[in-house]
């Protein structure tokens, strides 16, 4: 319970806590939005972008304020995401080449300012270099207040234009039928991802927080079927990745930015294993467990073709050898001994096999089953 | 609002000489596009005719070097309310984390105005568009759940829900099994009972006569268009198809026709 009550009663903690939580929910949120719409590396070659924004906002204003840097960085980032449509658009260049130029191009130029920044003996420079891999410790409540007005204001757009951006993420062509001017939609919700992104620069890190933008919502479509679901799901697990990565990258001393990235990748780990019906275990057993009851229905209706050629004894014992032959024999086995198990078939004296009477019309049922026609035709 | 005092004497739809081009490649030219109203319409054409582009053209997505598109007299950008569209069903991803009866609930978007979410009565009118294509028992389904004509079908009602004059359809028969085949030519024949106007670009050459009206044959430029009767011939079909199309409409008793294979 230490960690419990330091969260409530020491103040940098508790401001770590609430200032990754408010980058998690938003960048959870409109990361659901960006996996959706295979927007994953737009996110990362965004993010990368933001770097010259950060150093330019702070060459230009001589400030390390909060806003004044996300500023910066929005307009990068946003110019990247610009620049990709742009090279798109109006040359052969493909989406993931655009990505990968303007990712290197923005980000190496943002390099360059900061080595630069770094030679300068300007005061209150010290600390820019941490937008790389991002510093939950060193968060203040004016940051928190920020992260979580810029934030909000990305959450506002979501829930005020939802299902536009529904229907824009699902089929854009039937928008524009409708009359919904997608071109301005679409950059509108490039726009707040831009601001997801920004509102978790400082902690994450440029490098890792498309990281935050993808693992969420990755995470959080495996759980559901629904969209309002998985993105609430999403701006959960966002929440949860960066207070926990935060709070351990702090107790530890690591880089938060990977910190928090690993809390996130575990997330989706899990999430890829055990949900249901998506979950790779589950499927997993689901194909095991279907496989058996085919196996066990083939081997009963073997049985009772078997049967059929001796209409005067249904139930005397027939050799198994050929359905050895035929099924394999181990998958034979084992089906036989779960069907006698279940009082559906017998073994006779001298290892010959029947069904019993009541695999017997167990078998009918399932004949009849199969050839009746099926719902999904 | 009554669609009728809008809707008037003029063509359901009248494209005039909508002509575009990817890179130098002419992919419609001079395409001129004569739908009256009640009639249902088969564009027909071999692959890159230009059929599925003359669709998006004419409902805006795409913009034309030259030419323009009326629905009933006047300009589409004022008529798009009287006009529903049906996508190839490959053209979505049917892993969207939603159900059937969501899908066709967004065609009451258009109507609802910015910001306001469907309510009830939304709800109940995307119902009703399921249970009339046979789909009402699976409104809760997963959409990545329902199979090929299933999905088709779910495509048919969100148009259905818009409640328009004029549906455009892009290969609706692209696919899907026999019980829907069925379920969509008796959902045409219905439209065209109540007035509405259907064109839809189609691919087996075998079933135009049986299912439309009319046909447009479009090979980059219109070959023929009219009455399936007068134009829906061998000789406009090898000048569409470039001579590759052996015995259509029953008039030989050859293997049938290659060109939609």
């Amino acid at each position: 319970m230490d960690v419990l009550s330091d969260l409530f009663l020491d103040y940098t903690l508790r401001t770590v806590a609430l200032g990754s939580a408010a980058l998690g929910i938003v960048s959870g949120a409109l990361g659901a939005f960006a996996v959706l719409r295979r927007q994953a590396l737009l996110g990362d070659a965004m993010s990368h972008a933001a770097l010259p924004g950060v150093a330019l906002a702070f060459l230009i204003t001589g400030s390390r304020g909060p806003l004044i840097l996300m500023i910066g960085a929005a307009l990068t980032g946003w110019l990247a995401a610009a620049a990709v449509v742009y090279i798109v658009r109006a040359s052969r260049i493909k989406t993931d080449t655009a990505m990968a130029l303007v990712l290197s191009v923005f980000f190496g130029a943002g390099l360059v300012v900061l080595t630069f920044i770094q030679r300068q003996p300007a005061a209150g420079k010290a600390g820019l270099d941490k937008f790389l891999f991002g510093q939950a410790a060193a968060m203040l409540e004016g940051d928190v207040i920020t992260m979580a007005s810029v934030g909000a204001v990305g959450l506002l757009g979501v829930l005020v234009l939802w299902k536009e951006f529904k229907l824009l993420s699902f089929d854009p062509d039937f928008a524009a039928t409708l009359g919904m001017p997608t071109r301005r939609l679409d950059m509108l919700l490039t726009s707040l991802l831009v601001i997801a992104i920004v509102v978790g620069l400082k902690t994450v890190g440029v490098v890792l927080m498309s990281a935050m933008v993808v693992a969420p919502g990755a995470a959080a479509r495996q759980w559901t079927n629904r969209l309002g679901v998985m993105v609430t799901l999403s701006a959960l697990f966002g929440a949860a990745a960066g207070v926990l990565g935060a709070l351990l990258s702090n107790t530890a001393q690591t880089s938060t930015g990977p910190t928090i990235v690993l809390v996130a990748t575990g997330l989706v780990v899990v999430s890829l294993l055990f949900a249901p019906t998506r979950g790779l275990v589950w499927t997993r057993m689901h194909t095991w467990r279907s496989q058996r009851i085919l196996a066990l229905e083939a081997v009963m209706s073997d049985l009772a073709a078997l049967a059929a050629q001796h209409s005067s004894d249904a139930t005397r014992p027939h050799d198994v050898a050929a359905l050895h032959a035929v099924r394999g024999r181990a998958l034979v086995d084992r089906a036989l001994s779960e069907l006698a198990a279940d009082g559906l078939a017998q073994r006779h004296d001298g290892g010959g096999w029947s069904l019993t009477p009541r695999g017997l019309a167990e078998a009918d049922r399932l004949a009849r089953l199969r050839r009746a026609p099926t719902d999904h035709l | 609002m009554s669609a009728w005092l809008r809707t008037g004497t003029a063509l359901a739809v009248q494209a005039t000489d909508l002509t575009l081009a990817y890179q130098q490649r002419p992919v419609l030219w001079d395409v001129d596009l004569d739908v009256p109203q009640g009639v249902l319409m088969a564009i027909v054409g071999p692959n890159g005719a230009g059929k599925t582009t003359l669709l998006r053209t004419v409902l805006g997505l795409l913009r034309p070097a030259a030419g323009e598109v009326r629905i009933f007299g006047r300009p589409y950008a004022e008529q798009r309310r009287l006009v529903a569209y049906v996508p190839q069903r490959g053209s979505v991803d049917w892993d969207f984390p939603t159900t059937a009866l969501d899908i066709v609930t967004m065609g009451t978007y258009g109507g609802l105005g910015w910001v306001k979410r469907p309510g009830s009565s939304e709800r109940s009118r995307a119902s009703a568009a399921l249970a009339q294509v046979g789909m009402r028992a699976y409104a809760d389904r997963q959409i990545s759940q329902l199979s090929g004509g299933q999905q088709q079908r779910v495509f048919l009602a969100r148009a259905l829900v818009q409640d328009a004059q004029v549906y455009l359809m892009d290969e609706p028969f692209q696919g899907v099994d026999a019980t829907t085949e069925r379920a969509i030519v008796d959902l045409l024949r219905t439209l065209r009972a109540d007035g509405k106007t259907v064109v839809a670009v189609h691919h087996d050459l075998q079933t135009v006569a049986e299912y439309f009206d009319q046909v447009t044959l479009l090979n980059v430029r219109r070959i023929a268009a009219g009455p399936v009767g007068k134009v829906f011939t061998d000789e406009n079909l090898r000048l569409t198809y470039g001579g590759r199309v052996a015995g259509i409409g029953g008039r030989t008793n050859g293997t049938g026709p290659e060109a939609h294979l």
